[in-house]
């Protein structure tokens, strides 16, 4: 779970209270699923209770009193250390795609396995659109065009890892069910 | 929206070798179409066909209603400078011209004048953002500039039709990705429609459409390649 770690992230230039961070969140990750104001605050009361951010203060700037949190020093170690740590590379070995494609290419009627591998690739490409569409709208955020970025980048090697395996079962088309 | 190039039952050979087995497609107007597909499927000589570069052995193509491929060459030729614009992987600029110079030639060519092709072709460049390059000659440019002054001489005819064969196969992915956002933002702003070939997702995912291509036919599958019958012999 990354929300915490976004949250410290987002602390490390400076205090912020609860609805800015929000918005801050929303604004950094905006494909991500957006983070409720409730699931912020119960996140901050947990990285207040273990010690990694601390109330800095409070306001009421025309509303109702708000608190600001700001990073602790063990806050700043805690996300130092999450950053630095290497994420396992390949972490998709197992993935459903890769189920359904391998099970579609044993399916005894080839008709039905190039319906399923047609409308798969027909998503992966529409969803591809959609997103070159999003990240090129000049009203697109840089964080918009990070996160389409993230998206295409994935989508596209799905598709050259589809292409390539229905190049290797016209090649070697016996081998997949040895 | 109405069609500005239809092409019906297309084939070519190269000598024995069968390049297209008969390719049916419309573009319509204002359309960014992609034609893609594998190494060898026949899209850089369905793009030739269609751009009246090459002539189909059968088949007709025709552009807004008029065939074109029984057309001369003379009067192909005409028409890919009057009204279609070209770009190819490589921006095959001269390599002996400024860009200025190299941008302007289309319209020279066309028998406009030297100053008013000049002051067109430094807006172009500039529309494209290489206006600080105007005076230098291709090896003194990187891929992306080069790249860019190219489709300132493919569209500043401002043809109705852009024909591109894998314009930014020669480009790193953040440099083509700004080469060919501009490509497509200028095409809209222009109502110019463009068929583009290439063989990236990535580059089809600007297109409005895409048609995939397998063994010089069109793939209704998108697959563009053909799971063997009989596959499932245990």
């Amino acid at each position: 779970m990354s929300a915490p770690y976004v949250l410290l992230g987002l602390l490390w230039g400076g205090p912020k209270h609860g609805y800015d961070l929000k918005h801050a969140y929303d604004r950094t990750l905006p494909r991500a699923k957006p983070l409720g104001f409730g699931q912020v605050y119960a996140t901050l009361g947990r990285l207040e209770r273990d010690g990694l951010v601390a109330q800095a203060g409070h306001d009421r700037a025309g509303g109702p009193d708000r608190t600001t949190f700001a990073i602790t020093d063990a806050g700043r170690g805690d996300l130092e250390c999450w950053v630095a740590t290497v994420e396992p590379p390949a972490p998709h070995v197992g993935g459903v795609l890769l189920a359904k494609v391998m099970v579609a290419l044993m399916w005894p009627d080839a008709e039905r396995a190039v319906a399923y591998l047609a409308a798969q690739r027909k998503a992966h490409t529409d969803r591809l659109r959609e997103l070159t569409a999003a990240k090129t709208n000049p009203a697109a955020t840089f964080g918009d065009v990070i996160a389409a970025d993230y998206a295409i980048t994935h989508l596209d090697a799905d598709l050259v890892w589809l292409r390539t395996t229905l190049a290797r079962v016209a090649d070697l088309h016996s081998g997949v069910h040895e | 929206m109405r069609d500005i190039l239809q092409a019906r039952a297309v084939v070519r050979a190269y000598g024995a070798t069968p390049a297209l087995r008969g390719v049916t497609l419309d573009v319509a107007e204002g359309e960014i179409l992609a034609i893609t597909g594998p190494s060898g499927c026949g899209k850089s000589t369905l793009l030739h066909c269609l751009a009246g570069i090459m002539r189909p052995d059968s088949g007709e193509v025709a552009y807004r209603g008029t065939r074109i491929d029984t057309l001369s060459e003379a009067a192909r030729s005409r028409l890919r400078r009057t009204e279609f614009g070209v770009l190819f992987q490589f921006g095959q600029l001269v390599a002996e011209l400024t860009a200025a110079q190299n941008v302007a030639l289309p319209l020279l060519l066309a028998g406009t004048g030297r100053r008013e092709a000049r002051t067109a072709a430094l807006a172009w460049l500039e529309r494209f953002g290489v206006a600080d390059v105007a005076n230098s000659r291709p090896g003194e440019m990187s891929g992306g500039q080069q790249q860019r002054c190219a489709m300132a001489r493919a569209l500043v005819t401002e043809p109705r039709l852009i024909f591109a064969d894998e314009p930014t196969g020669a480009l790193d992915t953040l440099t083509g990705e700004q080469v060919l956002g501009q490509l497509v933002r200028v095409a809209h702003e222009q109502h110019t429609t463009v068929v583009l070939v290439t063989h990236d997702a990535r580059v089809a995912g600007y297109a409005d459409r895409e048609i995939v291509l397998r063994d010089g036919a069109v793939d209704e599958s998108g697959l563009g390649i053909a799971l063997p019958t009989g596959r499932h012999g245990r």
